[in-house]
């Protein structure tokens, strides 16, 4: 049985960062050293994915402020800075991708995660614990409600530090459009001269990751909102395939 | 408008947005119990397979590799298969015997692990891809994720004949494809360690 699964634009490896980047140390011994083999005829296993319209979503997935309570005294709001995170998701085309899951993750406004394995001395917040999912909607909207996230340090040169940013994971129309990424804001001083940043070639490729201060979507005197739209390779139409 | 999205190609494509590294935290946002977080009401995790799901019940199991040949303890790895019939099914559902897609994580002894079925033969091009499990690893280093498929080693004449198995130039580095049965108290369980670089590289797939 063969099922029409759509082709996908190849996706471009040039924009895309390389593998080794050796200004970010961790890369060089978690690199591939071989060519990577190409799928030239992309088969269903590329062109198929997953879809999660089934999969149970709490009221408040998708707001930060509020899907992380604690009980008793420190019972209350996360600290920081309010924001809205919204966006489309849409491919190469300008064309929408309904029904695909977002999800993301962050530090809280001092730049801890709530992580095990982070151990900086900025403090968790107990209300706060930094992970949210959502579905866009017919139109490929998404939206997420937080706290600006605080940039932190991290071991790679002597004074290195993340800007803030907010890790996002899109899945799209199959595993071939698979993406995660990093979400900066506008402005950020941190972001040029991060080791992260930098293992893109091309500084268009950067503007891409740049989350934009949207004044109109804000809410007075309750958040400021950001707009991040993310853009997975283009579904293309399939008339000659037999 | 406000979108940052003016980038397109020499053809007008707009650009794929830029690939992060998932980051040494990964875990909070995708694999919420490894970070140490209550579940949500509804996860996306590495059992894949009820007791009722039709087919060979398995285990698919392996650790991750750098290149000095060092535990990689924070990847994340996600699979997509075809069921028992080698047929795709696209909804992922936690209340139905079986779904497609799973995610699993090299906690810190270091394996990954998944409880699936094994997967049937899928059509392509006129021909049938040997049984196999597309992989995608995700981790602190890794600029864009890297894809590879499992294939079983127990599957000898249909990966000999899959088109996909014989696109890589090396037969010496096809054999980094296919997992290695083992046996969990009498459950069929297959290892597939990941060589992220040098000795025994995995072959990883552009596609």
């Amino acid at each position: 049985m063969s099922q029409n699964y759509p082709y996908f634009v190849a996706r471009d490896r040039a924009w895309q960062p390389a593998q080794y980047t050796p200004g970010y140390k961790t890369s060089v011994s978690r690199s591939p050293r071989q060519a990577l083999v190409s799928i030239q005829n992309a088969s269903p296993s590329e062109r198929s994915g997953p879809v999660f319209h089934n999969l149970d979503m709490g009221q408040h997935d998708n707001d930060l402020l509020m899907n992380f309570r604690t009980e008793g005294s420190q019972a209350g709001l996360p600290i920081g800075e309010r924001i809205v995170v919204h966006g489309r998701v849409i491919d190469q085309f300008g064309k929408p991708v309904p029904n695909t899951l977002v999800e993301m993750w962050q530090a809280n406004a001092g730049g801890r995660y709530r992580h095990k394995k982070d151990s900086y001395l900025a403090p968790l917040d107990p209300n706060f614990g930094g992970v949210g999912r959502c579905m866009t909607d017919a139109d490929g909207r998404y939206r997420f409600r937080t706290v600006r996230p605080g940039p932190y340090p991290w071991p790679n040169g002597i004074n290195t530090w993340r800007p803030a940013h907010i890790h996002v994971s899109v899945m799209g129309p199959s595993i071939s459009t698979r993406l995660i990424t990093q979400m900066y804001f506008e402005g950020d001083p941190l972001v040029p001269l991060c080791p992260i940043v930098q293992v893109l070639k091309d500084p268009e490729a950067v503007e891409t990751m740049i989350a934009r201060l949207d004044m109109a979507m804000s809410k007075p005197m309750d958040y400021l909102a950001y707009r991040f739209d993310v853009v997975v390779r283009g579904a293309l139409q399939t008339y000659f395939e037999e | 408008m406000y979108s940052q999205y003016k980038s397109q190609d020499e053809t007008g494509l707009l650009r794929e947005t830029a690939s992060q590294t998932a980051g040494p935290f990964v875990h909070i946002g995708l694999a919420l119990e490894i970070a140490g977080f209550e579940s949500r009401s509804d996860e996306i995790w590495q059992d894949l397979a009820k007791e009722n799901a039709e087919g060979e019940h398995i285990e698919l199991v392996g650790s991750v590799y750098d290149g000095n040949g060092d535990l990689v303890h924070d990847a994340l790895i996600e699979i997509w298969q075809a069921d028992s019939h080698g047929n795709y099914v696209a909804d992922f559902d936690n209340k139905k015997p079986f779904s497609g897609f799973g995610r699993s994580a090299c906690a810190m002894d270091g394996d990954f692990y998944f409880n699936t079925i094994k997967p049937g033969q899928v059509d392509f091009d006129g021909k049938s891809m040997a049984p196999h499990i597309n992989i995608a690893i995700f981790a602190r280093g890794i600029n864009l994720h890297l894809q590879t498929r499992a294939y079983f080693d127990d599957e000898e004449t249909a990966n000999e004949d899959c088109p996909i198995l014989n696109r890589v130039p090396s037969p010496v580095r096809r054999k980094t494809l296919i997992a290695v049965k083992e046996s969990n108290n009498g459950k069929p369980r297959y290892r597939f360690d990941i060589h992220l670089q040098g000795d025994d590289e995995t072959v990883f797939f552009d596609f």
